[in-house]
């Protein structure tokens, strides 16, 4: 890449812009140099695209939430970003029994001891938790 | 080769540490570590001697649900074997839990030391949003402390940041994978004599090795030949919306995540470059050439996939021309890593 094809397309989307990340390209003798952009169209694309994947999901399991198909475990889980092995990584515990607090029936007989490390993880009260989708 | 636009002055327990803006989080760590310590190294050479280009891709690893595809060496590889390469002594801790690792980390910094470690990007609050995904391998460098606040050099940024304590926590015992547990690293000896030459015949070597030797499809130039293969049959094996997070994967990968632009590939031929400049070894200068070109052709191949991701509909052929596209790139990184591997010295 030579210094003039530098791309500066400004993406503003969650502040991806106010990075001005260094690339490394060739001046006019064909010297390598570092400097700075603003962004690529091309990856602003797929970092746009990422998020609203995410955040799309996010608004299915909360439907499902709502329609009493789903605990709130797994609406806080995706909304942190995680999935359910990073999850299962912080609770200190197997990937099948997070699976198992996603059912509704099985939610509401937690101990109040696991809704509390639920809730520190998610960084929410233990009610926020309990009472989400009601 | 860096401007001076990028550097500012940071002071902290009465020792100063310079922040310089790097493209790649570990080997700017490393040349910014080194720089502190006395030695004047560039970002390139950090990471052209620390063999840091790399191409793997493992459909079998999936990182939040995508398979895994990467551009440079393992996470912590890069520090390890440069300061190896330069006879430098560092001391590496691992924890168990987050009282004793921040502990290390304040007696360390009280003692003056910048110390370098492995974080979770999900937690470092001074990024941008956009950024902040359960990434676990990213390095930097806490320098000192402001009040209650850490005094963090991210060599990825242009200015240095603060962050707190229990942020801190968060990003240095991130679960997921790798998972950091606390690791940190310093350097605590450096020689009077360093033998650059034969650190940069090293390097090249070992990346020889790497990109060419492994007989498995998923490490080396014939990963990027399997991964051309799979994004063949993207169109019969996944549903569109797959396809497209699985492409966008690939151009964040190689692009998005501090990489210096073409996945590594400019930094690595900047590396060449200043090796043959070092060494006045001319045939590394004209390979430096090529390496560039390749470079150019992997932002190709990410503006290709980029215009695929856009169109509405899946369209078979693009996906052949796209995995064509790729072959070509792979034979001409194998071609380009038998020629260094044959370079005289």
């Amino acid at each position: 890449m030579k210094i003039n094809e530098i791309p500066h397309d400004q993406e503003n989307y969650k502040g991806k812009s106010d990075i001005h990340k260094l690339l490394y390209v060739t001046d006019e003798n064909g010297h390598y140099r570092s400097a700075n952009s603003e962004g690529w169209e091309v990856e602003n694309l797929a970092t746009r695209q990422a998020w609203e994947d995410q955040l799309e999901q996010l608004k299915e399991i909360e439907q499902e939430v709502q329609e009493g198909l789903l605990s709130p475990v797994p609406y806080f889980m995706k909304k942190n970003l995680m999935d359910i092995s990073i999850l299962a990584g912080y609770m200190g515990t197997w990937k099948w029994r997070v699976k198992r607090h996603f059912k509704p029936a099985v939610f509401q007989k937690l101990s109040r001891n696991t809704l509390a490390r639920y809730a520190q993880i998610f960084k929410i009260t233990p009610e926020e938790l309990v009472r989400f989708g009601k | 080769m860096e401007e001076l636009k990028t550097i500012s002055f940071s002071q902290s327990n009465n020792s100063s540490f310079l922040h310089r803006q790097h493209a790649h989080c570990e080997s700017g760590v490393t040349a910014n570590l080194l720089y502190h310590n006395g030695i004047s190294i560039s970002e390139p050479m950090a990471f052209g001697i620390g063999a840091g280009i790399f191409f793997g891709h493992l459909p079998f690893v999936k990182v939040s649900g995508m398979p895994g595809t990467t551009f440079r060496i393992w996470p912590g590889y890069i520090f390890k074997r440069v300061t190896q390469r330069l006879g430098i002594k560092i001391c590496t801790q691992k924890f168990g839990t987050p009282a004793k690792a921040m502990d290390a980390l304040d007696t360390t910094l009280s003692r003056g030391i910048p110390v370098g470690m492995l974080a979770g990007v999900y937690y470092l609050d001074y990024l941008p949003e956009a950024f902040r995904f359960h990434f676990n391998a990213h390095n930097l460098i806490v320098y000192g402390k402001e009040n209650d606040l850490y005094q963090v050099s991210d060599p990825i940024l242009e200015h240095t940041s603060l962050i707190g304590r229990e942020a801190l926590i968060r990003a240095r015992f991130a679960k997921g994978f790798p998972e950091p547990k606390g690791k940190m690293y310093y350097i605590t000896a450096v020689p009077d004599k360093i033998d650059y030459t034969k650190a940069i015949q090293e390097g090249i070597k070992q990346t020889c090795f790497f990109m060419s030797t492994p007989p498995v499809p998923w490490f080396g130039v014939n990963a990027i030949h399997l991964l051309a293969k799979k994004i063949t049959a993207y169109p019969r094996k996944l549903t569109h919306r797959q396809q497209v997070l699985y492409l966008g994967n690939i151009i964040r990968m190689q692009e998005e995540i501090g990489t210096g632009g073409g996945g590594f590939r400019f930094l690595y031929a900047a590396f060449l470059q200043e090796a043959a400049e070092y060494t006045g070894n001319h045939s590394l200068g004209l390979l430096s050439e090529r390496y560039t070109q390749i470079g150019d052709l992997w932002r190709s191949f990410a503006y290709n996939a980029a215009r695929i991701c856009k169109s509405r509909e899946s369209d078979l052929i693009s996906y052949t021309e796209l995995g064509k596209f790729l072959h070509n790139i792979g034979d001409k990184e194998q071609h380009f890593f038998k020629e260094l591997k044959k370079l005289k010295w």
